[in-house]
């Protein structure tokens, strides 16, 4: 039994894990990559040269978290898929696979730092092949080297501006950067900015990004409507309507972007409560200023705890991990207290952009139509939810069961969001009314044999 | 026709993998899901739902759209890496052999 | 403005019956919960099925035969009303073996139910090879099977979807997000719900699964139900692999492996478990081995409604006449007898099925 198992190698893991080794606690991250960084970070420590040019010093900074985490005594354990998280009286037992094995690590605490994933962006023929999110684009160039080149970036967010600047950093600029904020959001959001001097550095950050875009003639669509993405077999055009005229723009990828969101399914699987954000338009873990939970023993740091971005994430980490040595005994209340104080200050300087962000970034506002698929897994359409909301569906459990959203392998991760606001809109409840789906294990796939190998009589084998 | 994507700096070392019966020559432990996009593959797989194609849509290992078989069992391809000979079919619906 | 019947509980057993009345021309209200409530309906395992049912009640095992016949006629109606496929597949089902003495066993004790009915008990037994030719990638540790005529399996969600849609189709009025709180007979019934709701009809039918343990009482029932969890697998969508189904796994329409089920004494748990799914899968590989490479992608606890005997309980009460509990753990296999049936029985027609048995008379 060790003191904390922590969920996810990303900014909030990895400094936690430093922290929590650190103040003598015995740690594992359990991650599902080969190399630490999460998805922010993504192989930082192999991205350098050519590479780090184009993805910059904020991507480079991930590389002293990782090194830290390296330098610890916490274990990392790459590649683990975590598919179940069981609670006992003694602690939790974490199930996972790697490499085709099961395996079940228990602890006394466990810290989920699950990140986060792309809000779903429900258009017509967005399953279409090319048409991924902007951030696995931003993947495919920090893990692989590999950029679109013909490529058009749709939607509303910040992250929009960084991968365009990226890609023109890379000699291959993006098409055109379509936009869905009305023109009034972004003037709207800059009351929310008031003094916070990082806010305004995020702006100019921003404003720089743009003016790289524009030297190189990457086309801005602002306030588009109407979005649709052309193709039989693949994307090949994005249509909008945009300044009063139609627009089509012939391409081979698109890029999706309207936020991210906190990435609930293990929080949810073991019980942890979560309530609906209406300024980040999402369900968010209830957590207290440590990160803990209604769960004894379970915390939760980064922005799967609630969206602010790798610097926020990475002192929640450590915050949490304090809060955690306290708990278990390793450090007492008052130097937990005297450490946070100026990680708690950081924090608040972070995270008083935020406002601004999600006021100026809000999703797409336009409904969407009946024919446009929400649940990419079972192929479900929002007309059919519409339906099931008339045949009495109060909530996204009964919808699932009947028309299958939110069954399929993704376990509903791009479909929860969208199919809780349908139903929502259809009965005139509030989305915590409305509910979530209730997440079980599988958290993620696991087959039958690596499921069987646990079975009472062969435990001993797989530990 | 011309890969949708490039690689900024071609890995020299390559090895042989086949896809859907195409023999193919991709980095050697790169990401499968992102070697398959910019050796020119469109899409991985059919649904099983309404048959129409898929291809990788997060590359974090969430959205389950980059479904491929190896060794007969589903696997993702943006959680897999390249390894020398392995053999990358389309999940199918038709009845397997054993 | 009161109908002739109101149904506490929207689940597949409170709709059935719902519809089947709808069909008589009677007024109908259905009371259903919300969507975290205990739903049986949308975690069974969706077995139309006859084999091993009233071993000890021949009575039980005639009412499901009665039911499964009535089935493929019930299901076609649902369809053409609704445009929704039931997936009903009635080509016979197993209870699959792992050893001789299990299964001998349990052939010799449906000799005897087949002679207590008549010799109506159409099965056969298959060894291994002939199994293996029905069920190619059976596995080498099963070494037999019952094949019964008479079973089958359909796709209860769709099911419920289905008789959802009908019910308000034919004017059946459905009010979703209600718990039952209070039921009272001043004169006609009047049904009060949390929320304040109110309302009244001729007949009372306690259709509630486990919501009867505590609404039974109020109504002069002894609903002597406890909840039994079952754990339930399902795998990716795969090619065609299992012909027929069985207890131990089935193939469903939309080309999951559906893997069940535990049967534990856990009280209102409907959680699942790594232990309870390790051995589910395990016995699963055991009868097909080919699954081990399969990916398991949900996996749900749901609870049985379950009497002492684990037999129905149809009752009308004592206290309130007018008031009848339904309650049974087999809501698909018996949904085409209540939608068929069940109407005569509550109506107290000439036609209605004699249900003596099932009677809470048992109990005491």
């Amino acid at each position: 039994m060790i003191d904390l198992a922590i969920i996810g190698a990303g900014p909030a893991g990895m400094a936690a894990a430093a922290e929590a080794a650190g103040r003598g606690l015995s740690v594992c991250v359990l991650d599902e990559q080969a190399r630490p960084g999460g998805q922010i970070y993504r192989d930082v420590d192999r991205a350098a040269g050519t590479l780090g040019a184009i993805l910059g010093p904020d991507y480079a900074h991930g590389a002293t978290l990782s090194g830290a985490l390296r330098d610890s005594a916490a274990r990392h354990v790459t590649g683990a898929v975590v598919w179940a998280i069981e609670t006992d009286d003694a602690g939790f037992t974490v199930n996972y696979t790697r490499d085709g094995a099961s395996a079940q690590i228990r602890a006394g605490r466990i810290l989920l730092a699950t990140g986060a994933l792309e809000r779903p962006m429900p258009l017509p023929g967005w399953t279409l092949p090319g048409v991924m999110t902007a951030g696995a684009a931003q993947i495919l160039l920090k893990q692989s080297g590999i950029v679109a080149d013909r490529a058009v970036l749709v939607g509303s967010g910040p992250l929009l501006y960084l991968i365009a600047a990226q890609m023109v950093r890379a000699g291959t600029p993006p098409l055109a950067l379509v936009e869905t904020p009305a023109r009034g959001d972004f003037a709207g959001a800059l009351r929310h900015l008031g003094g916070a001097l990082r806010g305004w550095r995020y702006l100019m950050k921003g404003a720089g990004l743009l003016a790289a875009i524009r030297r190189a003639g990457v086309p801005r669509y602002r306030a588009a409507t109407e979005i649709y993405i052309e193709g039989m077999d693949r994307a090949t055009a994005v249509r909008f309507r945009a300044g009063g005229q139609d627009h089509r723009i012939g391409c081979d990828t698109v890029l999706l972007h309207q936020g991210v969101v906190p990435n609930t399914q293990a929080a949810r699987s073991i019980g942890v409560p979560h309530l609906w954000d209406d300024q980040q338009r999402c369900f968010s873990p209830v957590v207290d200023t440590w990160g803990g939970t209604a769960v004894p023993g379970v915390f939760l740091a980064g922005d799967g705890a609630g969206i602010g971005g790798a610097k926020l994430a990475e002192v929640a980490g450590r915050i949490t991990a304090l809060a955690i040595a306290a708990e278990a005994g390793w450090i007492t209340p008052a130097e937990r207290d005297r450490d946070a104080a100026p990680l708690m200050a950081a924090r608040r300087a972070e995270g008083a952009v935020r406002p601004f962000l999600d006021a100026a970034y809000p999703p797409a506002a336009a409904p969407i139509a009946d024919d446009t698929i929400v649940c990419r897994c079972e192929e479900v359409t929002a007309g059919a939810i519409r339906g099931y909301a008339k045949l009495g569906c109060t909530g996204p459990n009964q919808a699932k069961a009947f028309g299958r959203a939110g069954m399929g392998p993704c376990q509903g991760r791009y479909c929860g969001l969208t199919v809780t606001a349908l139903l929502a809109e259809a009965t005139g409840q509030t989305e915590d009314e409305t509910g979530y789906y209730r997440i079980r294990p599988p958290l993620k796939p696991v087959t039958l044999a690596e499921l069987a190998a646990m079975d009472a009589p062969h435990k001993d084998a797989a530990e | 026709m011309k890969p949708a994507f490039h690689e900024i700096d071609p890995a020299p070392v390559r090895v042989a993998v086949r896809f859907d019966g195409q023999e193919l020559l991709l980095p050697e432990g790169a990401n499968l899901a992102a070697s398959l996009l910019a050796a020119g593959i469109v899409s991985l797989r059919d649904t099983p739902v309404s048959g129409a194609p898929r291809a990788p849509f997060c590359m974090m290992g969430t959205c389950f759209d980059c479904l491929v078989q190896i060794d007969g069992v589903t696997r993702q391809a943006c959680m897999t890496e390249v390894a020398e000979g392995m053999e990358i079919t389309r999940p199918t619906r038709e009845a397997a052999d054993d | 403005m009161g109908t002739d019947y109101v149904i506490i509980g929207g689940g597949v057993v409170g709709l059935s019956v719902a519809w089947g009345l709808l069909k008589r021309g009677h007024t109908v209200t259905v009371l259903d919960g919300d969507d975290g409530s205990f739903r049986a309906s949308r975690g069974n395992f969706g077995l139309v099925w006859v084999q091993s049912k009233g071993m000890k009640q021949p009575r039980y095992a005639q009412w499901s035969q009665t039911s499964a016949a009535a089935w493929a006629d019930y299901a076609a109606e649902l369809q053409d009303a609704t445009g929704h496929d039931l997936g009903l597949e009635q080509r016979g089902g197993y209870d699959l073996h792992f050893s001789e003495e299990t299964l001998q066993e349990t052939v010799d004790q449906y000799e005897v139910l087949k002679a207590k009915l008549g010799g109506d008990y159409p099965y056969e037994v298959l060894g291994h090879n002939a199994l293996r030719k029905e069920e190619p990638h059976i596995g080498p540790k099963v070494v037999g099977a019952i094949l019964h005529h008479q079973d089958g399996h359909a796709n209860p969600l769709r099911l419920l979807l289905a008789l959802a849609d009908d019910v308000r189709r034919m004017g059946g009025r459905v009010l979703t997000g209600k718990t039952v709180t209070d039921v009272s007979k001043p004169d006609g019934f009047r049904v009060t719900c949390a929320d304040g709701t109110i309302v009244e009809g001729g007949k009372v039918v306690l259709s509630a699964g486990l919501g009867a343990m505590q609404l039974g009482p109020k109504l002069g029932f002894r609903a002597p139900i406890r909840p039994q969890r079952g754990q339930v697998l399902i795998t990716e969508k795969l090619p065609k692999i299992i012909n027929r189904p069985s207890l131990i796994a089935r193939q469903v329409d939309e080309g999951g492996i559906q893997i069940g089920a535990t049967n534990e004494e856990v009280g209102l748990d409907d959680s699942v478990t790594q232990t309870g799914l390790s051995g589910l899968a395990a016995e699963a590989i055991a009868a097909y081995p080919i699954l081990g490479r399969a990916q398991l992608v949900r996996s749900w606890g749901a609870l049985r409604v379950l009497s002492p005997d684990g037999l129905p309980i149809y009752q009308q009460s004592a206290e309130m006449p007018g008031a009848y509990l339904v309650t049974c753990h087999s809501g698909i296999t018996l949904s085409a007898a209540h939608a068929r049936l069940l109407p005569d029985w509550l109506d107290g027609t000439a036609a209605a099925p004699d249900l003596e048995v099932f009677s809470e008379a048992r109990f005491s």
